[in-house]
């Protein structure tokens, strides 16, 4: 019976996960040095209460990662950016 | 010789010719030294992202400058001492560092000239 194959139905439609590779954004810029004196930017690498957001979400490289949280801290204490916020963005 | 960078905050309640006879003391402090001044930024009266002193605003001055090491301790106890300043951060810059404040430089002079 050919036809019982086709019985099977699904509600939803079979999600296949293409996983969306996670790149570093610094390696395909071309960026080799994160400013602190550019909130604005550093902003991107924090949550709303002025975290700093894991290499699992960003998909930083570890290099630029490291970058990354020296500049914010830099950056902290420059008063630029807050230590603990809500709201931020 | 090194290549390093400062900023530092001055307290809000100056007047802008106080705020100048500060950054102006500062920079006298570096070339008595032997400090080469290579650029300076003013960034003027910018908001802080939290209170320092129970104050919200502060001056903010930039200088980039080569010096010898024993300068920076010179430089920073300066600051320590002058009341004037509320908050400070001196870092030597590595290559890449070096790098984007030399492109930094030469965008703000491009800039300057178009103006």
């Amino acid at each position: 019976m050919a036809e019982k194959k086709s019985e099977i139905r699904y509600l939803a439609p079979q999600t296949v996960d293409v996983k969306k590779k996670k790149y570093c954004r610094f390696k395909k810029a071309g960026i080799k040095y994160v400013d602190y004196k550019d909130p604005e930017f550093l902003k991107r690498f924090l949550n709303e209460q002025g975290k700093i957001l894991p290499r699992r979400i960003t998909g930083n490289s570890l290099k630029f990662q490291r970058r990354v949280a020296q500049a914010v801290k830099r950056a902290r204490h420059l008063a630029l950016l807050p230590y603990v916020t809500d709201m931020m963005k | 010789m090194n290549q390093y960078e400062t900023v530092f905050i001055l307290t809000p309640v100056l007047s802008d010719a106080q705020m100048k006879e500060a950054v102006e003391k500062f920079k006298g402090i570096l070339t008595d030294e032997g400090a080469e001044i290579v650029n300076e930024e003013n960034w003027g009266m910018r908001k802080l992202a939290y209170p320092i002193d129970k104050k919200s605003t502060g001056f903010y001055q930039f200088i980039e400058f080569n010096a010898e090491p024993e300068v920076v301790d010179k430089l920073e106890v300066n600051f320590r001492r002058d009341e004037r300043i509320i908050r400070f951060l001196t870092i030597k810059q590595d290559k890449f560092a070096a790098e984007y404040a030399a492109k930094r430089r030469n965008l703000r002079q491009s800039t300057t000239e178009e103006v």
